[in-house]
């Protein structure tokens, strides 16, 4: 006969070793790395149909996914206008603080540089992805592939990419080198800095110089009580 | 207790006994006070000339208080009205293109409360509706499959605590100390517990094609926000969430559904999450080449800069806080790294001549913020106050100039600099930078 203290010392092994199961199994989410699809089956299938309606994306680099249709620039200037330019301006040179979409050839190396379409953009299929996906701000997503296509002519037109008979389709829109297009490093250089840890006497102290402050620029909204809109009273 | 005993006390009873210590002179002051025909001083709870108080009772303990239920999800005290999110009107075009920041200065802890979680939107908020919402998944995958918020929420679940940065936090210091505040120089970075589904868990469900070795992922916003990822960081530790801190995401954080990559750039950490679609190569979608990439002096560009480098800033003092008199003091901050934990953070008082290594508080997580503390007898003289991180790496946080001498000053983003706080003899605290 076991003796009732036996009987517990078994059970708590026996909970012990049920437990480093459990925790394991919970450590894993109850799924092995190569579990089959549809282990759990949840959800449905996504059918063609289902993911034709949400498959929007355009590639930058080869414009995989560009759909049918074509613009002129012609007709990307008439939708500009009405669709665009309240806040970009007629000739993509930007309303206020709204983007400009032009400008800036050869200004990379400057103190401050122009970062427009035609000046930064490596890819042109990128922009009608991002017309298509995005714009107008009001009212995204929203445009037909065709007046899509008119814009990023107009738009690489304006930046004097392309001629003025230049037709955008999926074709013709891989093709257009941007200028910039080379001159992004794809891979994270960092870290790019190897300060060392020193704790003391660091630094000639008649060196430890202020250089700027933000005292007195008045650029700093308020940061006790309601909202500061920062207008002139 | 048993629901008839409770029952059986009669309310009037109740009511009267609580109001048996108010003195007829409270219950008018009481209802002064309720009809606002007495100006409340700011720290008095009486018109009447100040009472010595302590000992003295204000109207609040000699009154009886809302019920429960009075707010039924409850909010911050009425005098904590200005600890909110802030913008900068002049920094965008818009507010829904734009961002706000957390205020940093008034908060304690490693958590941010999900009101005062630091906001990005590209086209606005949306209000969505979570019957209605679906999360595809497709492209290099064996079954691509349409989830709906029920379905995601069987996964097995995992809770982790993270925070997100956006990379171009500090983004207007680049050329020179421009703000005078640690919310609007620091405040795009918060952290929550997030609770969801392990992305990894999602991809095994409709299995990955061998030639698959990136990830699409977008919003449902208007925006359609999307951003390329490679497939290892998806199958490593991404997480799609649908809680932060306990409850269901507020909508400014993506509510029903976002996607939390720890440790990288706020951006790619998509809100509003519907669709991920895995492919061979990257998209170079706008947000990843026009956007979040890095201009370098000699007119060439860093793109895919996702890692959040260490950064570490004294949240007190700081000019929202500054000091009273000279005397003891415990200077506090926050640390943290994309690159895992937060290993050491060291405090200078006299702008990187000296430093001293400042107590961590537990937890010490990966990927999330990091509180630290040093104690600090003010003299009452000028000083100039720095943290400085060392993350598990080794990794030690640059000073601005090491990172302009590295990357020119043409960067908006991925400014992770050593803060200074300069202390004036007042007490009073300015951004500075130091050459």
């Amino acid at each position: 006969m076991f003796s009732s203290r036996k009987v517990s010392l078994l059970l708590a092994l026996g909970m012990i070793i049920a437990a480093g199961i459990f925790a394991r199994a919970a450590e894993r989410g109850h799924s092995s790395p190569n579990q089959k699809p549809g282990n759990f089956g949840y959800g449905e299938v996504a059918t063609p149909e289902q993911i034709a309606g949400w498959d929007i994306d355009v590639r930058g680099d080869d414009g995989a996914g560009l759909p049918l249709g074509r613009g002129t620039v012609e007709r990307g200037s008439l939708v500009f206008a009405e669709q665009c330019a309240a806040c970009h301006g007629t000739f993509g040179e930007g309303e206020g603080r709204f983007p400009k979409l032009v400008g800036g050839a050869g200004t990379l190396r400057n103190d401050r540089p122009e970062l427009t379409i035609g000046s930064y953009w490596p890819f042109a299929p990128t922009l009608w992805d991002y017309i298509n996906r995005a714009m107008p701000m009001g009212t995204p997503h929203t445009l037909s592939a065709d007046d899509v296509y008119a814009l990023t002519a107009y738009i690489l037109n304006l930046n004097e990419l392309v001629p003025k008979e230049f037709v955008a389709d999926r074709a013709s829109l891989p093709k257009v080198k941007m200028p910039n297009r080379d001159n992004f490093i794809w891979t994270d250089p960092r870290p790019d800095t190897a300060a060392k840890p020193c704790m003391n006497a660091c630094a000639d102290p008649a060196s430890v110089k202020i250089t700027t402050t933000a005292e007195g620029k008045h650029l700093t909204p308020r940061t006790t009580g309601p909202l500061d809109t920062m207008q002139p009273k | 207790m048993q629901p008839e005993s409770w029952r059986s006390i009669p309310l009037v009873s109740r009511l009267t006994a609580a109001a048996k210590p108010l003195a007829r002179r409270g219950f008018l002051k009481l209802s002064a006070a309720l009809t606002g025909s007495i100006a409340l001083g700011a720290n008095s709870g009486s018109a009447e000339p100040a009472p010595a108080s302590p000992p003295a009772d204000a109207p609040w303990s000699q009154s009886l208080g809302a019920g429960v239920v009075d707010r039924p999800y409850g909010r911050p005290a009425d005098h904590e009205a200005g600890v909110i999110r802030r913008n900068v009107p002049w920094l965008t075009a818009t507010t829904e293109s734009s961002i706000s920041f957390s205020p940093l200065q008034d908060l304690h802890g490693i958590i941010t409360p999900n009101g005062l979680f630091f906001e990005r939107h590209h086209a606005g908020r949306p209000d969505i509706d979570p019957d209605q919402h679906r999360l595809m998944i497709h492209g290099l995958v064996e079954r691509p499959l349409v989830l709906n918020m029920k379905d995601i929420l069987r996964f097995p679940q995992v809770t982790r605590i993270h925070f997100i940065e956006c990379a171009a936090n500090g983004g207007m210091e680049w050329r020179a100390a421009q703000l005078n505040s640690l919310q609007f120089n620091h405040g795009m970075i918060s952290c929550a517990e997030w609770s969801g589904v392990r992305l990894s868990t999602l991809l095994e469900e409709v299995g990955v094609k061998k030639q698959a070795k990136w990830a699409m992922v977008e919003g449902a916003d208007g925006a359609h926000m999307n951003r390329s990822l490679p497939l290892d960081k998806c199958l490593d530790d991404c997480i799609v969430v649908y809680a932060q801190n306990g409850e269901a995401l507020r909508p400014e954080q993506g509510y029903p559904l976002r996607l939390v990559v720890p440790g990288w750039e706020g951006n790619v950490n998509i809100k509003w999450l519907r669709r991920i679609k895995l492919g061979d190569k990257p998209w170079f979608s706008r947000e990843e080449t026009s956007k979040y990439t890095d201009p370098m002096p000699d007119g060439t560009s860093r793109g895919f800069t996702w890692l959040i480098d260490a950064k570490s800033v004294i949240t007190f003092p700081c000019p929202e806080k500054p000091l009273d008199r000279a005397g003891l003091y415990e200077i506090r901050g926050l640390a943290w790294t994309g690159n895992g934990k937060v290993k050491r953070v060291d405090v200078s008082t006299d702008g990187g001549i000296n430093w001293q290594t400042a107590r961590l508080h537990e937890p010490v997580l990966s990927k999330a913020l990091t509180k630290f503390t040093l104690p600090w007898h003010w003299d009452g003289q000028p000083a100039l106050l720095e943290s400085r991180v060392i993350d598990e790496t080794g990794y030690v946080q640059p000073t601005i100039a090491q990172l302009r001498n590295s990357r020119g000053s043409n960067s908006v983003y991925h400014n992770n600099a050593i803060q200074t706080w300069q202390i004036k003899p007042d007490g009073s605290v300015f951004n500075v930078q130091l050459a």
